[in-house]
């Protein structure tokens, strides 16, 4: 998030607004630690039904949509690393004690390729050029290049609707159900399994227990989903985990 | 969008998905769907609703809910490169709309806590 406010920060005099949407299904409860945080200076939204996956097709994070003046969508749902920094005060490593699963998933997102430069460099020249820019799509390249729809993906997007709405309730047996269902008819979207996955929490990762996304180490019987983030990311390729920028 | 009982608000539905309730049918962009009951009520019938512009429908009594996905016409998550407007809280709960935003380019940025 804070990487965010300072972009923002450093753009918003030229006549640009961000705007952030935070995913979770636990609402403010689940965004509310990072937010306060970053302290930001843009509307930080939380959308606790994932309503950017009906509206514009947002199925990992970070992604990003741009906007132009008159409301128009210049660039649909685009993978969008947050900007270049230094290696310069970076972490040497992982925290020492961390579980093994946890090693591993830092093993694997090492191995997540992105592009921030490109990313930046492009997001630069729209905001400086704007329906000028190389970059700002017409009508048409936005709709071609959004993400496949299709009835059983329509009704994936109902299910998970469902399954937020059934967390909002405190119904964890219905909100499982209806994200089998999410994850069964819109089998690309990764924020749909993250979701569901994060709310298995492990109280052995400690502060890592959301992003521990598998089964219980003790318990993998008990584990509700047919995937989980360290074994889709090695069948996918941790390559393949973000779209690669497309000019 | 989440519907709880049997009817659904208009301009919530509207907000939600980027169609308008018009006299002549549920319309976005070229496309009007006729509907067969009165448009010009604030609550509308929310299963007959999406019977008639064929969108999905889940029903889940033991919640008393439903929920309406959004249409697949033309194949692609958006269907235009208008923007829906976006309606959302913050930490405070005040709403913002992405329409209030307009006259300056907006990046919308999605991010998750997990």
């Amino acid at each position: 998030m804070s990487v965010w406010r300072a972009l923002r920060d450093e753009v918003h005099h030229l006549g640009v607004e961000l705007i952030t949407v935070g995913l979770d299904s636990l609402g403010s409860s689940g965004c509310r630690a990072a937010i306060e945080a970053a302290a930001p200076t843009h509307p930080a939204l939380i959308d606790t039904h994932h309503d950017v996956a009906r509206l514009f097709g947002v199925v990992n994070i970070p992604q990003s949509i741009w906007i132009d003046e008159q409301g128009m969508i210049i660039r649909g749902v685009t993978s969008a690393p947050p900007p270049p920094v230094s290696d310069a005060g970076a972490p040497a490593g992982p925290p020492p004690d961390l579980p093994a699963r946890m090693m591993d998933i830092m093993g694997e997102a090492a191995h997540i390729e992105s592009d921030p430069a490109t990313y930046h460099a492009a997001l630069k020249n729209w905001i400086t050029h704007g329906a000028d820019s190389p970059y700002a799509l017409s009508a048409s390249e936005v709709i071609n290049r959004s993400g496949p729809q299709s009835t059983e993906r329509a009704l994936g997007h109902a299910h998970f609707e469902l399954a937020c709405e059934a967390v909002v309730q405190d119904q964890k047996a219905i909100a499982v159900e209806h994200f089998q269902a999410a994850h069964r008819l819109v089998p690309d979207s990764w924020t749909y399994r993250r979701q569901a996955w994060s709310l298995e929490t492990v109280a052995a990762a400690g502060p890592f227990e959301r992003f521990w996304q598998g089964p219980h180490p003790d318990h993998p019987e008990q584990w509700p989903y047919e995937g989980d983030w360290l074994s889709d990311i090695r069948a996918e390729g941790p390559a393949n985990y973000y779209q690669p920028w497309e000019d | 969008m989440i519907v709880h009982g049997q009817t659904i608000e208009k301009h919530a539905f509207e907000a939600a998905t980027g169609w308008v309730i018009k006299p002549e049918g549920a319309c976005k962009a070229e496309t009007c769907i006729p509907l067969p009951f009165a448009t010009d009520t604030e609550d509308l019938p929310a299963v007959a609703l999406a019977n008639a512009m064929n969108l999905p429908l889940v029903e889940e009594p033991r919640m008393d809910v439903l929920a309406i996905g959004p249409d697949s016409l033309g194949g692609r998550a958006v269907s235009s490169a208008k923007a829906p407007d976006l309606c959302l809280p913050d930490l405070d709960g005040t709403l913002h709309r992405l329409s209030d935003f307009l006259g300056q380019k907006i990046i919308v940025y999605a991010w998750a806590p997990y």
